[in-house]
């Protein structure tokens, strides 16, 4: 998504020596900052031409995904950073590392492994950004305007911020993040540029029925169909319904961000840069018109299974992490679908959830139910799960899309109810009601 | 003996020589690339089994996921990187990688882009050559 297609080469010199820079961006790459900040702005600059920009822009926040362990050169780079007196410039939240720091007991890799993953996160924390862990910033206080640039790394949050809030971010990644957040700047090309925001294909779901629309489980299928038909492109929605919850949108973005490279969905009529069919294509004709029917969601439903129904061993909820709203519709399920003594029930939230939780008396019941609430972490990026393999369930797009290759372990999806009572009976139960014409 | 010289665009400058590797697909080297050995491992690859190291590595495009930024950068520090990248499309992830290998261990695979017209007459086994201002030749001793 970041625009190669922009890049104009220049067949006389090949240097891309179009970027300008401000007086201090020259400052902080002459070192005037410190070592770290001139090595953030060497590597961003390098990039900003890789990508064709010709200025960098300021951003108001950051969100980081380098913090989550993939190897020694990744902590290396982390700790000269910090030995070189990095402190963001930014408001920065921190993405999930690979230790509950709550509750540590939940890791089930080698201690060294362990530590390794611990020291990368406090490097990370050490630079001034703010260990809230999760993959949901935008529903732990992290929250940018409509309208404002910004550098985010992590697909879901990338796709969540672009869409359901309107701030503007590229689809980043590790060590650009921290590069930005160190800078405070961003390469002003792709989704930071009002034209490149414009819907380019457009599918219609007035004929799928109004009641599956209102389905939780609708939406990471619909978003895992979209990711798959545009691959990067820009969606555009029609026939959400107005009442479309916060929580479906997070649902729907992971999935189309799991399948695809979506950055960026507007759903008519709910998403702020929508209000109107011609503010989602800024007045253009869509590039194609896609009408989708039930038989392709019923379609792309059997991909997010990897097995046929049967015996279940995990579930796995949260992904995105858990909010207070989707814990508000568990408790009641669970209530009455009591979890089986085989079955390990898993649910992954941010640490800021927790004493919500606490308050509205849900915490102790959960612990007696058997339900381990994971924070800063989760089941696929991190050794969490007992069980040796098996079959996981969940009612994640996302979760059902990575666990297979990252945990190996065979996945059914469900909405949540089939979850929850299928956790109760051990294999898996189905609500034949929600397909059908 | 035939030599072809190109003008490449260069996203991470650097010199290097070495056979071409080159890959009819592309490749995310997440979960594509094992750098503690450079071999290819993505077993749906048709490539899958190569070893990259030392090689001048030809990739129609990088793939997926932007953690392939850390692969890279942890095969340059085992050593076991190629000597050179060259795609036929800007690939923001790969550049990436290298320009922070080159941060960390001053030393890093020159990233180059050729037009796909150049790029196609680059042949698995040729010997190549990269310079500094991004100057490619190509020798082949079939052609």
């Amino acid at each position: 998504m970041l625009v190669a297609d922009q890049y104009a080469r220049n067949s006389e010199t090949f240097t891309m020596n179009f970027l300008q820079l401000s007086a201090q961006d020259e400052a902080m790459l002459a070192g005037e900052k410190g070592t770290a900040v001139q090595m953030a702005m060497r590597i961003l600059t390098t990039m900003a031409q890789v990508y064709g920009a010709e200025r960098l822009l300021d951003i108001e926040s950051a969100h980081i995904d380098g913090c989550l362990y993939h190897g020694d050169s990744g902590l290396a780079f982390a700790e000269r950073l910090v030995a070189g007196g990095a402190q963001v410039r930014v408001p920065t939240t921190l993405n999930v590392g690979a230790i509950d720091l709550l509750h540590p007991e939940h890791f089930q890799g080698t201690p060294q492994l362990a530590e390794r993953a611990a020291r990368l996160m406090q490097a990370y924390q050490g630079m001034g950004c703010w260990p809230i862990w999760t993959c949901a910033p935008y529903q732990a206080r992290h929250r940018p305007a409509l309208g404002t640039h910004i550098a985010w790394a992590e697909s879901n949050a990338i796709i969540f911020a672009n869409s359901v809030l309107g701030a503007r971010t590229n689809r980043y990644g590790d060590f650009i993040d921290i590069c930005m957040a160190l800078t405070g700047r961003a390469p002003a090309v792709g989704l930071h540029l009002a034209e490149n925001r414009r819907g380019q294909w457009l599918f219609l779901l007035e004929a799928l029925p109004e009641r599956l629309r209102r389905e939780d489980v609708f939406f990471p299928v619909l978003g895992y169909f979209l990711g798959a038909q545009v691959q990067a492109k820009i969606p555009v929605i029609t026939g959400l319904l107005p009442e479309t919850t916060e929580d479906q949108l997070k649902a729907l973005g992971a999935a189309a961000a799991s399948s695809g490279a979506v950055a960026l969905f507007h759903a008519v009529g709910v998403t702020p840069e929508a209000p109107t069919l011609a503010d989602a294509f800024q007045g253009q004709p869509p590039e194609r018109t896609i009408p989708v029917t039930l038989a392709d969601l019923r379609q792309t439903l059997a991909k997010l299974s990897t097995v046929a129904d049967g015996r279940v061993h995990v579930i796995a909820l949260g992904s995105p992490h858990f909010s207070v709203d989707e814990f508000a519709a568990l408790m009641p399920l669970l209530a009455s679908h009591p979890i089986h003594p085989e079955v390990e029930f898993i649910v992954c939230t941010n640490r800021l959830v927790l004493p919500m939780l606490q308050k509205r008396g849900w915490l102790a019941p959960l612990q007696a139910m058997n339900v381990r609430l994971v924070v800063d972490t989760c089941v696929v990026v991190a050794p969490i799960v007992r069980h040796r393999g098996g079959v996981l369930m969940t009612n994640s797009g996302k979760f059902a899309h990575y666990a297979p290759g990252n945990i190996g372990f065979d996945v059914v999806f469900g909405s949540l109810e089939e979850c929850v009572r299928s956790a109760a009976q051990g294999s898996v139960w189905r609500d034949a009601t929600l397909w059908s014409d | 003996m035939s030599a072809y010289t190109f003008q490449a665009q260069v996203l991470v400058g650097g010199t290097a020589v070495g056979q071409a590797l080159v890959l009819p697909e592309p490749l995310s080297l997440w979960g594509g690339l094992n750098p503690e050995t450079g071999e290819i491992i993505d077993r749906r690859h048709p490539s899958a089994g190569q070893v990259v190291t030392g090689r001048v590595l030809l990739l129609p495009a990088g793939r997926g996921s932007s953690s392939a930024s850390s692969i890279l950068l942890e095969a340059v520090r085992q050593g076991t990187a190629p000597a050179a990248i060259i795609t036929a499309e800007v690939d923001g992830i790969l550049a990436l990688g290298a320009a922070v290998a080159r941060e960390m261990y001053d030393r890093a695979p020159p990233v180059l882009v050729l037009l796909p017209e150049e790029y196609a007459q680059i042949h698995e086994g040729d010997q190549v050559q990269v310079m500094a201002d991004g100057l490619v030749v190509c020798q082949n001793n079939e052609r």
